[in-house]
């Protein structure tokens, strides 16, 4: 099988962050990996993956703008001939920040909203961020970046999708992507106060297409719906070790933003290995490689080299076997399993919501000792 | 999208950028989170549209790059088709 280069390449910086979402995919283990990689460090891995054709980069975490060396790291990318993503919560950019970074080559900046209501926006981040988040889209259309305006949605702010949509055109955004929550991490432990029951959902779809119809080519509006809802998984990744190459903050290498879940995943770290070993040799980047790993139904499905039996960490959230097919599947023998999630999450809309888990270090020290007692919900 | 006129001046539209990557031996689009790979004549095509060149210019030269005549309705679909994607954008 031949291997082609890493094309997307996403550096999380930092797991620090100001703030403390609920849907968060950050692991739950955050406070318990190593210290960040160096100025050093991340520019060595800038420069081994450009070799090895990596062209798309984000910068994201936590907070990327927790780094005081972003904007060197930036500089150095841009030089090297990256397309610059930054993806932020937009706490911590100042005008000065901004200019310094369109200075140093940043294409282009993320922003996520959590909702159009100063109210829920810091509810759902537990912080009073909402105002400062708006002077942030205001200074990104100032200095003429494109402006990708990013919320998740989920049972509390769905319902808001026409008020967040027209909050974005207020800003000036040309792209809005309207992004389900996907289960992993801090949101696998909210799940059941997350997920939005199925008419919801229809109504959220239907109003986004009136908001396309009414705002033609000025917008693109994305709206991704949850695999949940789903029959057919979506093709994670485009297949794990295919384009896409994570590096976590203390430098583990990771095939897919929620991999350090997988069990037996034996991460290699940038430290010790460089990029192109990583890459093409490492055991872990392998693994799911291809399809010789499937196991039946996918094995000989003819859909397999579409979706690439879908989600390696869905896999084994919800089987307990990370080379099973995505429950998300209507032909997989666990699809039950999923469509009794939603059944639940329909129950528990219509009943007493049980508080939410915010991200949080401290509650990320509990949450790893409770999993030492416990098994992982499945 | 009315008809593109001979005397207008595309340009890569601002927040894109056109590259040639030698891993995947083509030019590329790159844009907020994504990437078009283009093939070898929309390669050709975009590269000469600077805002400087006019269509008839970049027909014109292409048509000499490529020892070639008769490329203009080619030329000017893809353009036209570039321009509606927003890839490409008219300067004064």
């Amino acid at each position: 099988m031949s291997v082609g280069p890493p094309l997307w390449l996403l550096l999380e910086l930092t797991y620090r962050c100001p703030l403390h979402c609920v849907f968060c995919y950050n692991p739950t283990e955050l406070a318990r990996t190593g210290a960040e990689l160096a100025t050093a460090d991340w520019i060595r891995v800038l420069r081994e993956a450009r070799s090895l054709g990596s062209v798309q980069l984000g910068l994201s975490g936590g907070e990327p703008l927790m780094r005081e060396d972003l904007e060197a790291l930036v500089a150095e990318a841009h030089a090297l001939g990256y397309y610059i993503n930054l993806i932020t919560s937009g706490v911590g950019m100042t005008e000065e920040r901004i200019g310094a970074l369109k200075r140093a080559g940043l294409d282009h900046i993320q922003l996520s909203f959590q909702d159009s209501t100063r109210e829920m926006n810091d509810f759902l981040s537990s912080t009073r961020t909402f105002e400062l988040k708006a002077q942030v889209a205001a200074l990104i259309r100032k200095y003429d970046y494109p402006m990708v305006l990013n919320v998740v949605l989920h049972r509390l702010n769905i319902d808001h999708v026409g008020e967040i949509l027209e909050m974005a055109e207020r800003m000036g955004a040309q792209y809005v992507e309207l992004a389900n929550t996907q289960y992993y991490g801090w949101a696998w432990l909210n799940r059941a106060q997350l997920l939005p029951s199925r008419a919801q959902l229809t109504r959220a779809e239907e109003v986004t297409q009136r908001f396309r119809e009414r705002v033609g080519g000025r917008m693109q509006v994305y709206f991704v719906v949850p695999d949940y809802f789903e029959t057919r998984p979506k093709a994670c990744m485009n297949g794990l070790g295919s384009v896409f190459l994570a590096i976590a903050p203390d430098g583990t290498a990771l095939p897919c933003h929620a991999a350090r879940m997988l069990p037996g995943l034996n991460l290699p770290n940038v430290r010790e290995h460089d990029v192109r070993a990583i890459w093409y040799h490492s055991a872990a980047f392998n693994q799911f490689r291809g399809e010789a790993w499937m196991k039946e139904p996918c094995r000989h499905c003819p859909e397999r080299s579409k979706d690439h039996g879908g989600c390696r960490c869905q896999a084994y959230l919800l089987t307990g076997d990370a080379a099973n097919a995505d429950p998300v599947c209507e032909l997989s023998p666990h699809h039950d399993r999923v469509v009794a999630a939603v059944a639940e999450a329909e129950r528990l809309a219509a009943a007493r919501p049980a508080p939410l888990i915010f991200r949080d270090h401290r509650i990320s020290i509990a949450v790893e000792a409770a999993h030492s007692v416990a098994p992982r919900p499945s | 999208m009315s008809e593109l006129a001979d005397t207008a001046r595309p340009a890569i539209a601002r927040g894109l950028k056109l590259q040639w990557e030698p891993a995947q031996e083509a030019h590329v689009l790159l844009y907020p989170e994504g990437m078009v790979q283009l093939n070898g004549s929309a390669g050709a095509i975009l590269s000469r549209c600077d805002g400087v060149r006019t269509v008839a210019q970049i027909v014109a030269d292409l048509e000499q790059s490529y020892g070639a005549t008769g490329l203009k309705d080619d030329i000017t679909a893809f353009v036209t088709l570039a321009l509606e994607r927003r890839w490409l954008e008219l300067r004064a």
